[in-house]
């Protein structure tokens, strides 16, 4: 866990405190404490879920879901929303099972297209939304209902062709070793999808990015060119996208449902990660924990058996209230001992 | 600033506990409900008000069920090789007060929301085409109400307001708030037929459907119980509560579950997502055995067979559908598996009817579709058929004969 440390304490038994208080002191960190309490659940119901196979489900579960929120977050911390993911990831989807049509040849290049319409989708959102000054909100509701339509128009509602086996690898296989039985590829991709979210935040880019959503004028007049900032967020959101397209389309194949309501799902695990809608707070590692949150979260309600009619109720309450406690230690002077509050360093 | 954070706290445990404890509590979703997502399937004929409460119970009809399990093993009358002109115990009814003297066929549809539905749209096209071509049909108007009530019910009023229709099909998108507008269609004095799901109202000259959700779903529990031993564990996946389409199958399956002795591990909602599906039938294997999956509705059902691939295990028995995807996987697989059918051919009956009706044929008041489930012994040849065709195509969609095979169905 990357739970904050403070660091001037140094005995172990205030040390141990310093940390409890940092997560469940509110604030983002208190995304951590919540995942720590429901796999905490999670482990009491079912002592298996923590044997390595079953966590490794979890993650190749979790991994698309992960990925879209790290690229959501790139776009909120910048002050705006990316509505228009879940339907990209379902496009993208869409058009891989058409054009590779189970030839295992064309895997290559069309990742390749694949990769050029995501960067053209986000380039477009973003152009529109800071060139054009269309509000975010609606130039990807746009966006996701052309996108959706231009689906529907294109299969006629039911995909054809068929995703080949080299597809499929990164979201289904893995490395075969002992212990896990099958070190997923999506692990892999998921570890170096956050390194790199990690290093591009601490990189001037972030920093401006931040800047940008806290306060953008400040940020205009010390010289930063906003629309460029916000333009390249959306355009890794939705890079993002395809490779979430690629992690679920390898995942499970492809159904007409793919990648539906994923959007309010990425946008979800943003904010419960304590990352504020309207821009300029919060990390980008406790967005994913937020993904990771989301994901467990069905994980706990499957293992205590809920009726599946009253899960989104339970989960609407559960993140609300979690926002809500995390938010609160926002309208509060810094508390003493703990030092949870995001930094726009930080990530 | 204390008692916040306290209060909190509370509300998620409370959350928590409010979940564990509501196991049979009818709970709302009426938001799913409206999406209906993916009710690939139409109704049957059920015409009786349903409660709203997505009780088991009440979605359960004793008379019906029965009737509908009997009517699997009625011979239905007519051509063998058509089953789409077949009629199971019809009644026919005059259609001399119908006759017309132009051919505008008008067309209200709910919507073409899922691969179900598209195939047997592009079937209706393809027949409407060949009695274009005999000049049998002079205009085959269209309008389509995304799965939209009101916009259904209108479309319906204006077919009516044009007044030049010569007969009006009706795919109703929901049975009791549809009623009224396949009433007042009925009235104006075309020939009204009503297709897929039904309406509270015999006043339409024919009600075509399929046998109906109580033999889909029977046909895959009476499986699952003969091909499993005794104390066999099956988890059922069903796509959305409150679809009366989809409660009956469940409805059904509960009922011949409950005379067995299976144990059902959960019945899990999964909008038909892959995904979904296969998370969840991952977590149920992670925790024990599951030998038997029953489905009310196959879409996703290759996800949940690759579950048990993907976290070694065997196959389960498998209960899917006669989409081609999870078809070519059971056939790959050599797995133990059966696909229930809610045929997709009916789209081409109510062309036929409407010609028949103009022609002053007779034709069955309610017009009751065989539904015959794939089964291991026609797989292949059904297969073998629809070989060219995509992976979300429906082998029973009974278009081989039309003009426009096999590229209307390939290219969508």
């Amino acid at each position: 866990m990357t739970a904050p440390r403070p660091a001037h304490r140094s005995s172990g038994a205030s040390r141990v405190a310093g940390v409890a208080s940092a997560l469940f002191g509110g604030g983002s960190a208190t995304v951590f404490a919540l995942l720590i309490v429901i796999f905490a659940g999670i482990f009491a119901m079912n002592p298996s879920f923590m044997e390595p196979p079953s966590l490794m489900a979890f993650i190749k579960n979790a991994a698309p879901l992960v990925v879209l929120a790290i690229g959501q977050y790139f776009v909120i911390v910048a002050g705006e929303l990316d509505l228009s993911v879940g339907s990209l990831v379902g496009t993208q989807v869409v058009i891989a099972a058409a054009l590779i049509d189970g030839e295992e040849s064309r895997t290559g290049p069309v990742l390749l297209l694949m990769l050029v319409f995501g960067v053209l989708v986000g380039l477009v959102n973003g152009l529109i939304t800071t060139v054009l000054k269309v509000h975010s909100l609606i130039t990807t509701l746009g966006m996701m209902l052309v996108l959706y339509g231009a689906n529907r128009l294109w299969t006629g509602g039911a995909p054809t062709g068929a995703l080949s086996e080299a597809f499929r690898q990164p979201g289904r296989g893995g490395v075969e070793m002992p212990v896990v039985r099958l070190l997923p590829w999506s692990l892999l991709i998921l570890v170096a999808v956050v390194i790199a979210a990690v290093v591009v935040m601490r990189r001037p880019y972030g920093r401006v990015l931040i800047a940008v959503g806290d306060n953008e004028q400040a940020a205009a007049f010390s010289g930063v060119r906003v629309w460029q900032v916000r333009t390249a967020a959306f355009v890794l959101s939705s890079v993002m996208a395809t490779l979430a397209a690629v992690l679920i389309g390898g995942y499970a194949g492809v159904t007409a449902q793919v990648g539906e309501g994923l959007e309010f799902a990425a946008i979800t695990a943003v904010v419960l990660g304590g990352v504020v809608l309207g821009g300029g707070r919060g990390t980008v590692i406790a967005a994913m924990a937020g993904a990771l949150t989301v994901e467990a979260l069905f994980t706990l309600f499957n293992q205590l058996s809920l009726p599946s009619t009253i899960r989104p109720a339970a989960q609407g309450l559960i993140i609300i209230a979690a926002v809500a406690y995390a938010a609160r230690e926002r309208s509060q002077p810094a508390p003493p001992v703990d030092d949870a509050r995001p930094e726009p360093a930080r990530s | 600033m204390r008692k916040t954070r306290v209060l909190s706290v509370v509300a998620v445990a409370a959350a928590l506990a409010v979940g564990a404890c509501t196991t049979d509590d009818p709970a709302d979703s009426t938001d799913e409900v409206d999406q209906v997502v993916d009710d690939e399937a139409g109704d049957e004929a059920d015409s009786e008000e349903e409660a709203e409460e997505s009780d088991a119970d009440e979605w359960f009809v004793q008379s019906e069920y029965e009737r509908q399990l009997a009517q699997r093993d009625i011979e239905p009358e007519g051509p063998a090789d058509q089953p789409w002109l077949q009629a199971i115990e019809p009644e026919y009814v005059d259609t001399a007060e119908y006759a017309q003297d132009g051919n505008t066929l008008c067309f209200s549809n709910a919507s073409v929301s899922n691969p179900w539905r598209v195939t047997g749209w592009i079937t209706m096209q393809q027949q409407v085409q060949v009695y274009k071509d005999s000049g049998d049909i002079g205009e085959f108007r269209v309008s389509d109400a995304g799965d939209d009530d009101n916009k259904q019910i209108s479309d319906i009023q204006a077919f009516v307001d044009a007044g030049d229709c010569n007969a009006i099909i009706i795919s109703p998108s929901t049975t009791a708030t549809l009623t009224p507008a396949v009433e007042a269609a009925c009235e104006s004095g075309v020939p009204v037929i009503v297709f897929d799901r039904g309406v509270n109202t015999d006043c339409m000259v024919t009600f075509i459907h399929p046998i109906g959700g109580y033999a889909y779903g029977a046909d895959g529990a009476e499986f699952l119980v003969e091909n499993l031993e005794p104390g066999s564990t099956v988890l059922a996946l069903r796509i959305l509560p409150g679809v009366d389409v989809l409660e009956h199958r469940w409805a059904a399956a509960q009922e011949i579950f409950a005379d067995s002795d299976l144990e059902i591990l959960g019945d899990e909602f999964t909008e038909g997502d892959g995904a979904a599906i296969k998370d969840i039938v991952t977590q149920y294997l992670q925790r024990g055995d599951v030998d038997g999956i029953w489905m009310d509705a196959g879409d996703g059902a290759v996800a949940a067979v690759e579950a048990f691939e993907d976290t070694g295990n065997d196959y389960p028995v498998m209960v899917g559908e006669d989409e081609l995807s999870f078809m070519r996987k059971w056939q790959e697989t050599g797995m133990t598996a059966i696909a229930p059918v809610y045929s997709n051919f009916q789209w081409r009956t109510p062309i036929e009817a409407a010609v028949q009706i103009w022609n002053g044929e007779q034709v069955p008041s309610e017009w009751v579709l065989p539904q015959a489930p794939v089964t291991e012994a026609d797989r292949d040849e059904y297969l073998q058929r629809n070989a060219d065709m995509p992976s979300l195509h429906y082998a029973k969609f009974g278009g081989e004969n039309l003009p426009g095979y096999p590229e209307a169905w390939q290219d969508r």
